[in-house]
């Protein structure tokens, strides 16, 4: 241990004095949950973009969905002395003794994308999206597309139970109350897969005389949106004429269902969760600012008037 | 003939009664369901709907039955399906011909199911575990084919074969109709069948009467690989891209239920590849009415379950008993009040 100590040390002191001496100089340790999804794909992807593009030693550990692979990339950040972390926590739970190890080394834990059941002090901030706005975000555009004209509407819902889905569909719910003309027809879980958003699509279509009753459809991630577009297509509709749809994620995927006139709009879950935690964390090194405990990351809207071919082609290269 | 149908129909009474009873119940609820029509020049409908849904479980209760009958179960399936999907629409994306994709995908499923079956055939590994393993590698297998990510494709012809149309039908239909016909006379109009059986029954005994018992139990497993790697193009196509994730995902168990519901006794033995077909065509029309009626999706799985204990209760030895018993007290007061009048 005490070798292991002295060696990592002896790195540091190598760093100070070989590393360049750009002003930011930071030394970042990210502990990243692993790769389940290819949005957690793109934000690793992003998190290094954004670092290297201010210039911070990126240290990078794949968790590989596993709690105490963290905690132990955690201790050997501490121990290799890094000026900050970053921590994407695969699970809420048992990290009050690895934060306060950081808390005694002084170095400052942001999290990002979830957030830990754990006292506050014990980490600078948590950057996250908030659920609720990006349901409320996408009912307030169908509100002010259909413009007071009455609209059925159809909801696929994501995997019972699960927190999305519950806040996504209290968002959107939110946004509709007080517009009488608009309603939920019909709302059923299509587990956040292409396959169910497709077959619950189809069942949909059915039960609402042929889709003819349906105005808009309102999927809580893009993947069951782009199954339901082919339901939608097979059932001899157009999707985004005929049946209006809005969904949640901005995956590449569902900007090119967009730039073909079948998607409408989408609201984005930004995998650049690192970019306003970096700004924070530069504010904070320079003058002492502690920033406020959460920090929300931006809900985009895009709408096909939003050239989705660029962001497509921007979005492909991410890892999603 | 007549004497081989009327078995026949004997035989599948139940799951016909069973399936008969929910397509009337869900046509209470919706009142549109048995409503078809021609629309883009293919059959249109909530029917349809449940052959076309149905179309994996039920390539994959064909396959496990078999398996089943050996006295074995297949749980890697639904991982098989995920590997196969994978392949395909890497195969198609790096520029392989649709035919030399079919033969790639089908090999795969086919390896796959040499792998369960050495286990189990060679090593005397217990099904349960052998299977096991590839159904938690297999799905890690396909997340590594596919890097992560849904993989999409443009292909018109692997396209076609899940959501193209022949003969009005949907195309996974008719994958399925004749590969299930295929199986069943291979394995009725031979011996084969009935060598399935005895390994089922009595595996030692089979061996010493001189039946190619390790041979056979591959070949079941492979079947079944190859049945996954069918239900894997299907589900791919449908949906133009391969998702390492959920494709398959459970669809293990609703194929073993199937072929309970099919009346296959999980012990080995007698089975019936029709029945397991009407098992899991019953399974989906239970998935498809729920859907139909618009229940908020809490209730999704106490429907479901509900109403398979339901069928399960129905065929229970006990219940089974106590009918047959009710039919013969019945038959024998019959004569009397006859000769009564």
């Amino acid at each position: 241990m005490k070798f292991a100590k002295a060696l990592a040390s002896a790195t540091i002191l190598a760093a100070c004095t070989f590393g360049s001496a750009s002003a930011a100089d930071l030394v970042v340790g990210f502990s990243q949950i692993g790769s389940e999804s290819g949005w957690r794909a793109a934000e690793t992807t992003l998190t290094k973009q954004q670092a290297q593009e201010r210039g911070i030693d990126l240290k990078f550990a794949d968790a590989q969905q596993k709690q105490e692979n963290q905690i132990k990339a955690l201790r050997s950040f501490i121990a290799q002395g890094v000026n900050a972390i970053l921590l994407a926590p695969v699970v809420a739970t048992g990290w009050d003794e690895v934060l306060q190890e950081a808390k005694d080394a002084e170095i400052p834990v942001i999290l990002l994308d979830r957030t830990v059941d754990a006292s506050d002090d014990l980490y600078m901030t948590a950057v996250t999206s908030d659920l609720v706005h990006e349901g409320n975000v996408a009912g307030k555009w169908l509100a002010d597309t259909v413009a007071g004209k009455p609209c059925n509407i159809v909801e696929l819902q994501g995997t019972t139970g699960s927190s999305p889905a519950i806040d996504r569909k209290k968002g959107f719910e939110q946004a509709l109350s007080g517009h009488d003309n608009l309603k939920i027809v019909r709302s059923q879980t299509g587990d956040f897969t292409r396959t169910k958003g497709k077959e619950v699509m189809e069942s949909f279509l059915k039960a609402e005389d042929g889709g003819k009753n349906i105005c808009a459809l309102y999927a809580h991630n893009d993947d069951m949106a782009v199954g339901a577009i082919q339901a939608i297509k097979e059932a001899g509709l157009k999707p985004g004429t005929d049946i209006l749809v809005v969904s949640i994620d901005a995956v590449p995927d569902i900007f090119q269902a967009m730039a073909a006139g079948e998607a409408n709009a989408t609201v984005e879950l930004t995998p650049n969760m690192a970019g306003p935690a970096f700004d924070a964390l530069a504010a904070f090194q320079k003058d002492g600012t502690k920033p406020p405990k959460w920090i929300q990351t931006e809900s985009k809207l895009y709408t096909q008037a939003d050239d989705p071919t660029k962001i497509y082609e921007a979005k492909k290269g991410l890892g999603y | 003939m007549t004497a081989i149908l009327k078995s026949y129909a004997l035989r599948l009474l139940p799951q016909i009664i069973a399936l008969a009873a929910i397509l009337l119940m869900v046509s209470f609820v919706f009142p549109g369901f048995f409503r078809l029509e021609i629309q883009n020049g293919r059959l249109y409908g909530s029917l349809i709907d449940i052959l076309n849904r149905g179309a994996p479980v039920v390539l994959l209760a064909i396959g496990m039955t078999v398996v089943i009958a050996t006295k074995g179960i297949d749980l890697s399936v639904g991982a098989v399906m995920a590997i196969c999907g994978a392949v395909a629409a890497s195969s198609i994306t790096s520029g392989h011909s649709l035919a030399m994709t079919l033969v790639i995908t089908l090999g795969t499923g086919i390896l796959c199911g040499l792998w369960n079956g050495v286990l189990v055939a060679i090593l005397d590994i217990q099904p349960i575990i052998a299977t096991l393993v590839l159904m938690v590698a297999g799905r890690g297998i396909a997340q590594l084919v596919t890097e992560g990510a849904i993989l999409t494709f443009n292909d018109p012809g692997l396209i076609f074969l899940g959501s193209g149309s022949f003969a009005w039908l949907p195309l996974p239909v008719i994958i399925w109709l004749v590969f299930g016909i295929l199986v069943a006379l291979i394995v009725r109009k031979t011996a084969l069948g009935m060598l399935i059986e005895a390994i089922g029954i009595n595996r030692q005994a089979s061996t010493l009467s001189g039946v190619l018992t390790p041979v056979l139990l591959i070949a079941a497993y492979m079947l079944s690989g190859l049945c996954a790697a069918i239900a894997g193009i299907i589900a791919a196509a449908d949906i133009k891209g391969a998702d390492a994730n959920n494709a398959g995902l459970w669809l293990e168990l609703d194929a073993i239920l199937a072929v309970v519901i099919g009346g296959t006794s999980l012990l080995g033995g007698r089975f019936s590849i029709a029945a397991s077909v009407l098992g899991a065509i019953i399974i989906q029309s239970i998935n498809t009415g729920i859907l139909l009626s618009g229940f908020p999706p809490e209730f999704n799985l106490i429907i479901k379950a509900a109403i398979i204990v339901f069928i399960l209760v129905l065929q229970s030895p006990p219940v089974r008993n106590a009918f047959t018993f009710v039919a013969l007290l019945r038959a024998s007061r019959k004569p009397t009040e006859r000769q009564a009048r």
